[in-house]
């Protein structure tokens, strides 16, 4: 039991990281390849303030807080950049983040942080925490969607210069789209702290940006449920199947690949496809974002 | 003396970055993909290099198999990866680019072990006193004077032949160039050997420098030289040069100066944060 127990919970944990990056690149169109560091930053916090006897509970808040601060710094800064260079630019925070996190020994340094504290919930108690956070992430995800402001987000990610010339302060909404995904990307980072004891750099590095942006590009771009079902089931792979384990960077990669290559809007997009006589509208580039 | 020293390191680690980022701009500026699987040909140009040294004991042999096994290696990724993407939203030929170079960093690590290679005999590795207690490695020379020769060859290419005019044509305007007669797939397959083959030239190097190849080699670089072609402002070739430079040289003083701060990788994209706050097109970026 205690083995599908841990199970379960890297799944919702994971479930809920990968949500929060679907909320700033799938909802609002920004894409993000450093999002780990704040997975990092949300676990950091709460590794830190674990050790210095704060009860788990309170440190998820303060988690998300720090994240969110951090996203929005951030945020502002990446309002001046755009598309591609958005994209490195996150890329460089990410490597910031792990460079700075790497030479100070307030942070632990290299060796990073062990010896968390335990939630104090049992394993079974703390699980439940988990799904319950991801849930609620989840429900939240999908009634944006269907809000005014999840209008706006879509509109953002399709056109932004028309999306102005409505009216509408683009820059405001994606400074909101990028604190909620850090400050829940923070979340997740207390969980994670929470469920392995131990946080370190390598933890937060590029690969693990990346695999998080796998599961939302292999889920599809934007939609709820696909990254659901891709994040659970990219988290829990590698465990289920110990060949994957030895090879899984090759396999995420072959994947990742072949997603883009024959269907780039991912489990989603091919579901609506295979399931729906009607075409899907081809999402209208048009070349003005190159 | 320790500056002077500092500053020298400085170009040679960026003579190298200038040749590798080379390579990305030039895929940028044709098909605007930021092609960062250029590193895994980087690293492919590095295990040819020293393969073959330690097969015939020749180093320019190895520098020119290298090149030309790594400039087609170039041209099939084109066609086999990109080429299919060339509609689809940009973030798709990232992400697929991506995807690539980690497969390949793993496919390195399975065929060749995970420690890497080093030459038997590693050529070049004596050096000159300039003058008295400064020291230049042969390797050092080689790799600033191999770079401006290369640099010197592709602006004459671009510049003095019909091929370097339909080229700069296509880039410039590709279907105004299509109407005159170019053929854009041509053009665009030598831009991928010529890329590459600047990419696997500096995996030599590199591998010549360090006396060492193994599969994580190009992680750092792809990266790097990402932040050195958006720093230079996406598509410049003369910004690229000299983003590449003075990245290089800031690192070195750098590592000294604040690398209790943050690490060396970090330094550069803290500079390019920095430099896209104050200029978001880049340093030679044209209006966007």
């Amino acid at each position: 039991m205690s083995y599908e127990i841990t199970l379960m919970t890297t799944m919702a944990i994971s479930v809920l990281f990968a949500l929060s990056l679907n909320f700033i690149t799938g909802f609002c169109g920004q894409i993000s390849l450093g999002h780990a560091a704040f997975l990092g930053a949300g676990a950091y916090t709460s590794a830190m303030l674990s050790k210095a006897d704060v009860p788990f509970l309170f440190t998820i808040p303060a988690a998300a807080i720090c994240a969110a601060m951090l996203g929005a710094i951030i945020g502002l800064a990446s309002l001046r950049v755009r598309h591609d260079f958005l994209a490195i630019t996150t890329m460089g925070v990410g490597f910031l983040f792990v460079g700075i996190i790497r030479q100070q020994d307030f942070f632990g340094g290299e060796i990073g942080i062990a010896g968390i504290p335990s939630s104090g919930f049992g394993k079974g108690g703390f699980m439940l925490i988990c799904i319950a956070l991801a849930l609620t992430f989840a429900a939240f995800s999908l009634y944006v969607r269907r809000s005014w402001m999840g209008f706006v987000f879509k509109s953002i990610a399709d056109n932004e210069d028309v999306t102005r010339v409505l009216g509408i302060d683009v820059s405001r909404y994606k400074l909101i789209a990028f604190i909620i995904g850090t400050g829940t990307a923070g979340v997740a980072g207390a969980l994670y702290a929470h469920h392995f004891r131990f946080v370190g750099p390598d933890s937060f590095g590029f690969v693990e940006s990346i695999s998080v942006l796998a599961m939302v590009i292999v889920g599809g771009i934007g939609s709820v449920w696909g990254v659901i079902f891709a994040a659970a089931l990219l988290s829990v792979l590698p465990m289920l199947v110990q060949f994957i384990d030895d090879y899984k960077l090759l396999f995420y990669s072959g994947l990742l690949f072949a997603m883009m290559r024959f269907s780039p809007d991912g489990i989603a997009g091919l579901c609506t496809r295979l399931f729906s006589s009607i075409p899907r509208r081809v999402p209208d580039n048009g070349g003005n974002n190159r | 003396m320790l500056y002077l020293e500092l500053f020298i390191q400085g170009l040679v680690q960026g003579s190298i970055y200038a040749l590798i980022a080379l390579g990305l701009t030039l895929v940028y500026g044709l098909l605007r993909i930021l092609h960062v699987a250029h590193a895994a040909l980087f690293t492919l140009g590095g295990y040819i290099g020293v393969i073959v040294t330690n097969a015939t004991g020749s180093f320019t042999l190895a520098m020119v198999v290298a090149m030309l096994v790594v400039g087609l290696a170039g041209m099939l990724m084109y066609k086999l990866a990109y080429e299919p993407l060339l509609s689809q939203p940009p973030y798709v030929s990232l992400i697929a680019s991506i995807a690539l170079f980690i497969a390949s960093e793993e496919i390195f690590r399975i065929a060749f072990g995970p420690y890497g290679l080093s030459y038997q005999t590693a050529p070049l590795q004596g050096h000159i006193e300039l003058f008295s207690g400064f020291y230049l490695k042969y390797a050092e020379i080689l790799v600033m004077g191999l770079s401006t020769i290369l640099m010197i060859a592709l602006a004459w290419l671009s510049m003095q032949t019909r091929t370097g005019v339909a080229w700069r044509a296509t880039v410039t305007d590709p279907d105004m160039a299509r109407a005159f007669g170019v053929k854009i797939q041509n053009v665009r397959y030598l831009n991928f050997f010529i890329g590459s083959s600047f990419a696997a030239a500096a995996g030599v190097l590199v591998a010549l420098l360090n006396n060492l190849v193994e599969p994580t080699m190009g992680s750092v670089a792809s990266y790097k030289a990402l932040a050195i072609i958006v720093l230079g402002g996406l598509g410049s070739i003369r910004g690229t040069l000299i983003a590449s430079l003075l990245l290089g040289v800031l690192e070195s003083f750098g590592t000294i100066y604040i690398g209790h701060l943050l690490d060396r990788d970090a330094i550069a994209f803290a500079f390019l944060i920095l430099v896209l706050m104050i200029r978001p097109q880049g340093l030679m970026g044209g209006k966007l």
